[in-house]
């Protein structure tokens, strides 16, 4: 399902032992990104640093601006993409959010950054590890939205990510995710390529808005009108409508271009991520599935194993594609399922875990619909054990059963035992 | 100082924008591109200026614009500049971000301070006419002592922040003070600006018809009142070295000013502006020169 089905070849001298963080980095330098703007956030600031040493150390030939905040390292990086240099940058969390106002700005004027996103719960109260809040808050934008689930992943999603990005038929700014932590300091055998391989998979960008080309006078962003608007000799120019109609389609036809760079990028490499859009294990024969991203969806494969011995036929899809969201195609993959077991590591808060009620819309209207049940895990970093996907297989198991569809969120991990004389009403208590 | 036959005919701004009757912004934006030249990018943030460059479908200038949201003047052009360095275009081609005095000394401070400190090589204009003037009217931070405006009904209490002072603390080798009323200067300015390497600031203060209450055809006067008066003294710091403009050197002597009610008095923001008040500014004028005076005689 992953990546490195067998195990990697600790002679081949292209394989490096590094961190997820570090996987990013390289992908960054190999790709030849021109500008970078990052600020440093736990847990994505070893990215930061990897890139200011190679910078240094005349690795990569890029001009990194050290921004005073993430605001900035987006509104940096747009800029430096609309003058028509490939860029990319890292962040995390509060970073993201800091850098909420320039998403749209980018996507609108579709430019095709890479941001990537080593995963962190938002405050408050502070925490520093991982759970997908982050990457859940920004799916309203216009970005396209990737999950990774290793270190090689995340070096091959990010080469992949730039190819997609800068297609002239998407031209999207994209986010590449993984777990903080888990993934973004973890040790990971992973494949380097060769440069020159590289270049033959990821030519130079070609950029639709080029703004150092003085000769051409353009005005970037101006306000826009609710109609379309005559210019004259020119010809009509687009309102906001149009604009946005245009960011949409784009997105839609994003799917067949996403899966098209994956398998190329898998006939080159020989290394494969399901269908570039989402992953199974054991999912044919399946009865139960469990629907997942990143760290958790890693982990409901550790269990998978045990749950078949108990006599559950389960298997497992992890979400790789969360941007655009690919319902069509997983209208097609669970049209046979019994039952899905979806396992967020965020909440919608006020409803529910978004992967869940997403299917639930995805899928509505089959004919056979599966049942759908979904469970919160793993906010702020507690631990998502083996127990938790059981449990939560077996209760939805239980659920389906009955038959009643429920939007009330079922947390798995809480430890509110432990607190003792713990009341809900006094959730202060004792801080 | 620059003569007026030295001024290039050449327009960068198409006639017929959509600046208010009067307003000075327009006459500043179009002085600083005559400096600067065909081989300019100019980043701009919401503000005025968005609105002279019109609505999409029209391109009022001819050089590139770049709109940016409001806070992010200063990381754009820093943006710009990384980009035109990354193809070693850094040298042809000059960067301006132009933005009101919301966009720098509120809500853009931050972006643009960090900017200069990372020593960007870019000009950046502020043209400051003393409030939110594009949504309005509404007080901001270099809006002055006593002014109306529609969030200080009753005048707002305090100072103006004094940015080119900010600026200058942040030790770049070029800021200067200019006004539309004085246009070789300003020109000049931006001049002497395209001269030197790393950040240079200039801060520009822009009378605003509708905004200060006043005639449109009388933005120059107003403008000449606030340097005669003493309110707003035309200076340069280059390199540290601070060089007061020559329309500003004779109000060293207290004597040449005029009295400041000559500058309020005609500024309908002004209206209900107390005899206390014409004094906190009088005194303020008097503070600045002295200070104006120590700086020139201790370089």
């Amino acid at each position: 399902m992953t990546a490195i089905e067998k195990p990697p070849n600790i002679r081949d001298k292209r394989i490096k032992i590094i961190t997820g963080n570090h996987a990013a980095a390289h992908a960054l330098r190999q790709a030849k990104v021109g500008v970078i703007a990052a600020y440093p956030i736990t847990p994505q600031s070893p990215v930061v640093e990897k890139i200011a040493e190679f910078v240094s150390k005349g690795k990569l030939n890029a001009r990194f601006v050290k921004v005073e905040s993430e605001h900035s390292a987006l509104a940096v990086c747009c800029a430096a993409s609309a003058t028509g240099s490939r860029v990319g940058t890292a962040t995390s969390s509060h970073g993201l959010m800091l850098m909420y106002e320039m998403l749209p700005w980018a996507s609108g004027n579709r430019l095709p950054i890479i941001i990537n996103l080593a995963t962190r719960a938002t405050g408050a109260p502070w925490s520093v590890w991982t759970d997908h809040q982050d990457f859940i808050t920004i799916r309203d934008v216009g970005w396209i939205q990737m999950f990774c689930m290793d270190n090689q992943e995340i070096y091959d999603t990010n080469l992949q990510a730039f190819k997609i990005a800068e297609d002239s038929r998407v031209f999207l700014p994209t986010v590449v995710a993984y777990d903080g932590y888990i993934l973004s300091h973890t040790m990971m055998p992973v494949l380097i390529e060769k440069q020159e391989q590289i270049d033959e998979f990821l030519p130079p960008l070609k950029h639709h808005i080029n703004l150092s080309d003085v000769s051409v006078v353009k005005g970037i962003d101006p306000v826009t009108t609710p109609h379309l608007r005559d210019r004259g000799i020119e010809g009509i120019a687009p309102g906001y409508f149009e604009y946005r109609y245009a960011m949409q389609k784009a997105l839609e036809n994003s799917i067949e271009i996403i899966t098209n760079v994956h398998d190329e990028f898998s006939e080159k490499f020989g290394r494969s991520y399901g269908n570039g859009i989402y992953k199974t294990y054991l999912a044919e024969d399946a009865d139960i599935l469990i629907f997942a991203m990143g760290s958790v969806a890693s982990q409901a494969r550790n269990v998978i194993g045990q749950l078949r011995k108990d006599g559950l036929k389960v298997g497992l899809v992890s979400l790789k594609l969360f941007r655009p969201f690919p319902a069509l195609k997983l209208r097609e993959l669970f049209k046979e399922a019994k039952l899905v077991v979806v396992f967020d590591r965020d909440i919608g808060y006020g409803y529910e875990g978004v992967l869940s009620y997403e299917l639930k819309a995805a899928l509505y209207g089959l004919k056979h619909a599966p049942f759908i049940k979904g469970f919160i895990v793993g906010l702020g970093g507690r631990d998502v054990t083996n127990q938790h996907i059981t449990i939560g297989v077996n209760k939805a198991i239980k659920e389906s059963e009955t038959g009643i569809i429920s939007h009330e969120t079922d947390f798995i991990g809480l430890k509110l035992d432990d607190l003792g004389d713990y009341d809900e009403k006094d959730y202060f208590k004792g801080g | 100082m620059v003569k007026l036959m030295e001024i290039p005919e050449e327009e960068y701004i198409f006639p017929g924008t959509r600046a208010c009757a009067g307003c000075s912004m327009a006459l500043i934006y179009r002085i600083a591109l005559k400096a600067l030249g065909p081989k300019t990018i100019i980043t701009v943030p919401a503000s005025c200026l968005t609105v002279l460059h019109g609505m999409q479908g029209f391109c009022t200038t001819k050089v590139s614009v770049l709109h940016t949201p409001f806070a992010t003047t200063g990381a754009s052009a820093s943006g710009i500049v990384a980009s035109l360095e990354d193809k070693g275009l850094a040298d042809e081609i000059n960067v301006l971000a132009f933005a009101g005095d919301g966009g720098t000394v509120d809500i853009g401070i931050q972006s643009l301070s960090g900017a200069v400190e990372r020593g960007t090589n870019f000009i950046y204009a502020c043209y400051d006419n003393e409030a939110y003037m594009n949504t309005g009217v509404q007080r901001s931070g270099s809006t002055p002592h006593g002014a109306y405006s529609t969030t200080t009904p009753n005048g707002k209490t305090g100072y103006k922040k004094n940015m080119a002072k900010i600026l200058e603390a942040h030790g770049i080798p070029y800021v200067a003070t200019a006004i539309s009323s004085y246009p070789l200067d300003l020109f000049e300015k931006f001049k002497n600006a395209m001269k030197i390497k790393g950040p240079k600031y200039i801060h520009i203060l822009a009378p605003c018809p509708p905004g200060w209450g006043y005639n449109p055809k009388d933005s120059i006067e107003i403008g000449r009142l606030a340097v005669q008066t003493g309110f707003w003294p035309l200076y340069e710091v280059i390199e540290g070295k601070f060089i007061l403009s020559k329309d500003s050197q004779r109000f060293l002597d207290p004597t040449k000013r005029k009295p400041i009610g000559e500058y309020l008095n005609i500024q309908k923001r002004f209206k209900s502006i107390s005899n206390e008040d014409i004094e906190i500014h009088q005194n303020y004028i008097e503070e600045q020169w002295k200070q104006i005076k120590k700086r020139i005689e201790n370089d």
